[in-house]
């Protein structure tokens, strides 16, 4: 396999967009990634979108958005993982360069979620879990997360106040993130007092709803080099992907998600990294339970210890390993599709020194961890500079 | 959510209204509902195994914003149930009274309405899960 490089990463202003459409949002990332590369053309495209079809009634994305771009003509596929399509999309995209098949490829992903009502999207979104044996009989998608925090806390003893304690932290994180949807902090006792969605979840526990897109431009080493000027050169050294059971009740342990953990071990093998060298992570808050049982699936921290790590700061900013210092989910947003590529282009950032008041000083090697439905699927990158 | 097709709702009858599951004739996992493969050893050849009534909630919820199909319900609980000799599925906890749902409570599963009219304009039935 070639090595593959990182050579631009673009978004747009996340958000609820209503003047703006999802080709439009999407051109925006991809120009801006463009750009940032310095190529106006490139070999193929993915796009990561988990439901174009049910929340804008629109599929057959791959087409219409090269033809967008004005690149009708170039290989073009549209890459489906539910909330993990966007990661999937770059490994996809990952393996177009890495076989050789093509030398630059542009990685997109997108969603646009605000055009349908309240109710049509948590639909669209509970078509990530078992519609038959799991949505059929009464359940949404923060219950079987919060059926999974139950199960955690009466293991481990987590606590409300720790998971609490992710939001506070992405949040602060977020303020600094200028594409962010939620640029303002939260206390715990504000998560704590919010609406309650499926206890013990409350509004401010879940991401939120999101119109936004994300674009990363990968390539081979060599043109990396060529296009390099003078930026640190990113690789991705190792990829992941993993499923596992697909509905939470057919799973062994309610507390364990090991799809995360197969997946990122193959991508640390992959690497020839132990999680002790990852310096900083953009991982998949989707809801506060969810970033506690991935450091520790991710092997950050022992089985159990999430909560009381995230509450000591080892997962801040400035603490032993910075988790999401994009603001994560929970503050940047959380647009399904676009949230995997997203993380790339947070650590590529991060790795070239460009991430401003959020920067992790001197961070070197990172790890993106994105994941779909309750972690039925799990997809894993570790990014490093390379000389 | 719609409430599924009448051919939808007609094919899952065996697992939905007799708790009918399979039970793995080379290794011994129950499934429920029925499959071609066993996820757990991959075999393909089962017998008919009808799913105890009784269970005990392994992890559990109380949903306070739903679906458009289950909006009138709320606030609702919603449970796994591991039942005895095998078998795990999720479901609404109901008709608890001065009780509070907890991990561990011993449950019996009943034939409830489960979801009304929808485009089909049928009526749904399965089971949920109450104390015993």
């Amino acid at each position: 396999m070639r090595d593959v490089c990182i050579i631009g990463v673009g978004m747009n202003d996340w958000g609820e967009l209503w003047d703006l459409s999802l080709r439009t949002i999407w051109t925006q990332a991809a120009l801006a990634a463009l750009a940032d590369a310095g190529v106006d053309k490139v070999d193929a495209m993915t796009v990561g979108c988990m439901s174009g079809g049910l929340f804008v009634g629109q599929e057959h994305l791959g087409a219409l958005l090269a033809d967008e771009l004005g690149m009708a003509g170039i290989p073009a596929t549209r890459v489906e993982s539910a909330c993990a399509s966007g990661g999937v999309a770059l490994r996809t995209g990952f393996l177009e360069v890495a076989s050789g098949l093509a030398d630059v490829v542009l990685v997109t992903g997108v969603e646009k979620m605000t055009d349908c009502s309240n109710d049509e999207a948590t639909a669209a979104l509970a078509t990530a879990a078992d519609q038959e044996w799991e949505v059929f009989p009464g359940a949404t998608f923060p219950g079987l997360y919060a059926m999974m925090a139950r199960a955690h806390m009466a293991a481990f003893g987590t606590t409300r106040e720790q998971m609490a304690m992710v939001a506070v932290k992405n949040h602060a994180n977020g303020i600094h993130n200028p594409h962010a949807q939620y640029r303002r902090a939260v206390t715990v006792d504000e998560v704590l007092n919010g609406t309650m969605v499926a206890d013990p979840l409350t509004v401010l526990s879940c991401s939120p709803i999101t119109d936004g897109a994300a674009a990363v431009v990968l390539s081979d080493k060599e043109t990396a080099r060529r296009l390099a000027k003078g930026r640190p050169l990113v690789r991705i050294a190792g990829v992941g992907l993993a499923t596992d059971r697909m509905a939470l009740h057919n799973r062994a342990d309610l507390t364990a998600l090991n799809a995360v953990t197969a997946a990122a071990q193959k991508a640390y093998a992959m690497a020839g990294v132990t999680p002790e060298a990852i310096q900083v992570a953009e991982v998949h808050d989707c809801f506060t339970i969810a970033e506690i049982m991935i450091i520790e699936a991710l092997g950050f921290v022992p089985r159990g210890q999430g909560g009381p790590a995230t509450a000591a700061g080892e997962t801040g900013l400035g603490g032993r390993i910075p988790v999401n210092p994009s603001g994560g989910l929970k503050s940047k947003g959380h647009p399904v599709g676009a949230t995997g590529v997203a993380q790339a282009v947070e650590v590529t950032l991060q790795l070239r020194g460009e991430a401003g008041a959020r920067q992790v000083a001197g961070a070197r090697i990172g790890l993106t961890q994105n994941m779909g439905g309750t972690g039925a699927s799990s997809v894993v990158h570790v990014l490093e500079v390379i000389p | 959510m719609t409430t599924p097709s009448a051919a939808r709702l007609t094919r899952e009858y065996p697992a939905r209204y007799r708790l009918e599951g399979a039970r793995c004739l080379a290794c011994g996992e129950i499934l429920y509902p029925r499959r071609l493969v066993c996820p757990a050893c991959g075999a393909r050849e089962f017998a008919v195994h009808r799913l105890s009534s009784h269970g005990v909630v392994k992890t559990f919820t109380v949903i306070h914003v739903a679906g458009s199909a289950f909006k009138h319900q709320v606030p609702y609980i919603l449970a796994v149930v591991a039942l005895e000799g095998g078998g795990t599925l999720t479901c609404e906890l109901t008709d608890l009274v001065d009780q509070q749902p907890e991990i561990g409570m011993p449950v019996e599963l009943q034939f409830r309405r489960i979801q009304e009219d929808g485009e089909a304009g049928v009526i749904a039935y399965g089971h949920k899960a109450v104390p015993r």
